[in-house]
């Protein structure tokens, strides 16, 4: 059932859904725990992590496919834990599309309307609406085992427009489609973004959608949120070692070492390996001695030829990429070797460089892998 | 193709004329005799010599066979109309909702199938009478649903089972109620299921017997399996073998060719039934 | 995890299975439940409403089912029909099934004709069967005659002796293909790739029998073996169609039957029902059991 949305007067509650506490149970295991959340009206929100994080869980508790087992879950403002899915005022798109395989793709669209008693010719102009915006017009009378991937997937967002929802969810919409398919999807989802304007919440596993799509990202991780925030600020200011790692190819190189000097404006680590480091991040709390991990994503480090310093490493492998190269450089980082990905390679392989962490780019993160606030915003767009 | 192999083939084909000739001789027999009337049939003979439709005319003539096609049509029909209906409806409970006790409740409805008719007969004539059903049809519709609910609401259950969550979740956020998602979206994804048991069904209906011969008096309640068993001659001790072998190619010949059109469907559903069993 | 929405679709979930229980309670539970009460009764058709209650008099008193000579030949025949039922349509089956597994010209005409004694009604077969086996103008009492296996024409149809023989050959007919359609499904499943190994290495076809495929069908041909004598011990329509309720071939349920209508003795029929069912329960019940206990064990 869709509400008709007044034209200009969107309140701040109209479409925002909120989470407090929210937690779920599936016999004994935790799935979600303390969930805490508000979604602003019209914000395309996107939900990532690994697999098992509880991201689709959580979408489908949204959807009330799930069911709350502690918390609150709030739509515009109500309260929605035991209201039927049909009456939050949400549509789904799912990942394997969903589309009911012996209706056309006309009567796919029709069927929520048709239910929800919606009138034959609002309902076709609605459908036919839906079906020009996602250019599928000339798709109406096929069936969909005729259509191709792609088209399904575009018959199954009509279906969630055509309801005129509040709320857009949409679970790993785009993982059962090829990578170029992927690509123009994508920015094709983000153009419906800017023309609907309704509220989306999406769910992925892959970064670069999260990264291009999300005005704010929600990293999970085990059942509990990470880190809530505009994709270009998770990425330069991550709150935890998990949300630092997880966005970002290369992975950032994370290095052990130990707090040496506290400063007003910044501390010195003495990294594990030898050589220090300079970070601006709030000190108060740090004490010397203190185990630190540094974290520096492999397009900061700075590569020099030389054995000038202020780090020195062994070159052992370039991987060219044609706009750049990774170099795995000799010294150890917390997975694996430290990487640097640069536009050219001073040296070549078997060769000492000198790299730097600077100070701007330098994260770092205390024995709980929580990131010590950095004293300078993040970089605007 | 060397010696052995000629006489390992040709054994291999006598072998299938061999079975095939078993399996049908009986039927094609028995379609031979009913063309034969009178003193001809008191001879034997393997092809046939002339062609007399006597025996068709006379089965009707002199038996109310008509009324018990008309009955065992009506009878098998709503016994698959009832079977389906009560089928389809506890399928979707048992296939799509969790709930304490299901799997036991599936095998008991499993289990009914064992059942020896004469176990339940005395009962059901009982309450049968105390219905006022006696010598109704609709008694023998009630009591076939004591063989047919058991496979009908087994195969149907596990056909449902296999029809994606994905599906309902997206009629249950169109807003479709379970009745909606049953008769709308998953009804027509399951046909093939629904043709098997309702052939099923229908088969064990048309070919009941002993329920109909207990629950029935008089001849125009009679469903054609009694009747045929039940047909006697102009003298107490001569059976009217033409009359019988007539009217039983009557009633075979549709349900010979049923089968045949359907045997994937219905040779899918018994192996289902027992295999899974 | 009761939550409102999760409770409300278990309540819906049971009003869908309600008019199908209801019936099944009718049908079945109810009338199985009565029919045992009844065996504890002396009810008699024509006086239903002055049975009264006698303990297990119909079993176990004088006149009961343990004394009654004629039931224990029921059982013993019961037993043997379903021996040599289930054992000559298991070979059969297992023959035909073999020939059907084989691709050739004309297989699906064959399966089809294969099919035609299943498709024919049971009271229909007995019917055709009786006809054949009639001793005066019966054409197997023709055929064998003709080929010199017997010398004059045998009474299949009356003559006790042959009785049970005539009984058996109508349902091996009927019967075999079920069994064969089920032995070819399990067969269908196999896996070719143990038969082309064994052609490779020139395995002579019987050892590849009885050394690859029956093992690999015997869990499904226990499945079907053990539905055909649940099936073959509750018998009723072609005895009862074929040779009445002629002592020699009388299985449980005719008794059963002819004590219920025939004798009008309800109280007494019932008991005999009763005895049945709870067999047919037992063998059930050992087989899920001993099919468990295998599968545990495994």
């Amino acid at each position: 059932m869709a509400a008709t949305q007044p034209a200009t007067t969107a309140t701040a509650s109209d479409s925002s859904i909120s989470l407090r506490g929210v937690g779920k149970f599936f016999g004994k295991t935790r799935v979600l725990e303390s969930i805490d959340l508000e979604i602003k009206p019209g914000e395309f929100c996107v939900f990532v992590g690994p697999s098992g994080c509880g991201k689709s869980t959580l979408l489908r508790i949204i959807a009330g496919l799930e069911s709350v087992s502690v918390g609150e879950l709030s739509i515009a403002g109500k309260r929605m834990n035991d209201v039927e899915p049909s009456k939050r005022g949400i549509a789904m798109v799912f990942q394997s599309y969903a589309l009911y395989p012996h209706m056309s793709v006309y009567k796919n669209l029709a069927f929520g309307l048709k239910l929800g008693k919606t009138e034959q010719s609002e309902a076709d102009r609605r459908i036919r609406e839906a079906a020009r915006m996602l250019q599928i017009e000339q798709l109406l009378d096929r069936l969909p085992k005729q259509l191709s991937g792609g088209q399904r997937q575009r018959v199954a967002i009509g279906r969630a427009i055509t309801r005129q929802p509040k709320i857009f969810l949409f679970d790993e919409p785009l993982s059962n489609l090829d990578a170029a398919l992927r690509v123009s999807m994508r920015s094709e989802l983000s153009r419906l973004h800017k023309q609907l304007k309704t509220t989306m919440v999406y769910v992925t596993h892959d970064q670069v959608e999260a990264m291009t799509m999300a005005d704010r990202l929600v990293i999970l991780n085990g059942g509990h949120v990470e880190q809530v925030g505009p994709p270009l600020e998770v990425y330069h200011r991550p709150r935890t070692v998990f949300a630092a790692g997880f966005l970002g190819s290369p992975k950032m190189n994370f290095l052990r070492g130990e707090i040496a000097e506290v400063a007003p404006d910044g501390v010195v680590v003495k990294l594990k390996d030898g050589g220090t480091v300079r970070a601006r991040v709030k000190s108060d709390g740090a004490k010397i001695g203190d185990a630190v991990t540094v974290g520096i994503r492999p397009e900061h480090l700075v590569l020099k030829a030389g054995e000038g310093g202020p780090l020195v490493a062994t070159v052992l492998l370039t991987e060219d990429l044609g706009d750049h190269s990774i170099v795995h450089l000799d010294r150890e980082a917390v997975e694996g070797r430290v990487l640097a990905k640069v536009e050219k390679v001073p040296v070549g392989e078997d060769k000492k460089v000198s790299f730097e962490v600077p100070t701007s780019e330098c994260h770092v993160f205390d024995a709980k892998g929580i990131a010590l606030p950095r004293l300078d915003p993040a970089p605007e767009v | 193709m060397t010696g052995t192999a000629v006489v390992k083939k040709s054994l291999f084909y006598l072998l299938v004329a061999a079975i095939v000739f078993y399996a049908v001789f009986p039927f094609y027999y028995a379609i031979l005799s009913s063309l034969k009337t009178g003193t001809e049939l008191f001879s034997v003979n393997y092809f046939p010599v002339k062609w007399n439709f006597d025996n068709y005319v006379g089965v009707f003539r002199d038996n109310p066979f008509a009324t018990n096609i008309w009955n065992s049509v009506l009878v098998s029909f709503s016994t698959v109309a009832l079977s389906l209906f009560l089928g389809v409806t506890a399928a979707y409970a048992l296939a799509r909702v969790h709930f304490r006790g299901r799997g036991l409740l599936l095998l008991c409805i499993l289990g009914v199938s064992m059942f020896p008719q004469v176990a339940v007969l005395s009962g059901m004539f009982q309450m049968v009478r105390a219905f006022g059903l006696y010598n109704h049809l609709a008694a023998l519709i009630l009591s076939y649903m004591i063989f047919t609910l058991p496979f009908t609401v087994w195969v149907l259950t596990t056909f449902m089972r296999d029809l994606p969550k994905e599906l309902e979740e997206a009629a249950i956020l169109d807003g479709a109620s379970s009745w909606v998602i049953l008769t709308r979206v998953f009804m027509p994804l399951m046909w093939p299921a629904l043709v098997t048991t309702g052939l099923l069904a229908f088969i064990a209906a048309w070919n009941e017997f002993l329920f109909a011969l207990t629950f029935t008096l008089t001849n125009d309640m009679r469903t054609v399996p009694v009747g045929i068993a039940l047909m006697s001659g102009a003298s107490s001790h001569e059976l009217p073998w033409g009359n019988i072998m007539a009217a039983s190619v009557l009633v075979t010949l549709p349900l010979v060719i049923l089968v045949l059109i359907f045997q994937r469907r219905i040779v899918s559903g018994l192996t289902a039934g027992a295999v899974k069993g | 995890m009761a939550d409102r929405l999760t409770r409300s679709r278990v309540r819906s979930a049971w009003v869908f299975l309600a008019p199908m229980l209801v019936v099944l309670a009718v049908v079945a539970a109810w009338p199985l439940l009565r029919t045992i009460w009844l065996g504890f009764t002396n009810a008699n058709l024509l006086k239903m409403s002055e049975a009264k209650w006698i303990g297990l008099e119909n079993f176990t008193g004088k006149y009961g089912l343990l004394q009654d000579k004629v039931w224990w030949l029921a059982v013993k025949n019961t037993l043997w029909f379903t021996f040599l039922t289930v054992s000559i349509e298991t070979v059969l089956g297992l023959v035909v099934a073999l020939v059907l597994n084989r691709t050739f010209p004309g297989r699906g005409l064959v399966r089809a004709a294969v099919l035609v004694p299943w498709a024919i009604p049971t009271v229909v077969s007995a019917k055709m069967w009786s006809w054949m086996l009639n001793d005066q103008f019966g054409i197997i009492n023709h055929i064998l005659l003709g080929l010199g296996i017997i010398s004059s024409p045998k009474a299949w149809t009356a003559d006790p002796d042959l009785l049970m023989s005539s009984v058996v050959m109508v349902d091996v007919w009927k019967t075999t293909p079920f069994m064969a359609l089920l032995i070819l499904a399990a067969m269908q499943m196999l896996p070719k790739e143990c038969y082309e190994a064994a052609e490779v290495d020139g395995v002579h076809p019987v050892k590849v029998f009885f050394r690859v495929t029956l093992p690999l069908i015997r869990p499904a041909l226990m499945v079907a073996v053990i539905f055909r004598a649940l099936d073959a011990i509750r018998i009723f329509d072609l005895i009862y169609v074929l040779t009445g309720t002629r002592e020699p071939t009388m299985t449980m349920s005719i008794y059963a039957r002819q004590q219920l209508i025939e004798f009008q003795e309800v109280g007494y029929g019932s008991a005999a029902s009763t005895l049945l069912f709870f067999i047919v329960a037992l063998l059930t019940v050992l087989y899920v059991v001993l099919g468990r206990v295998k599968l545990g064990g495994d």
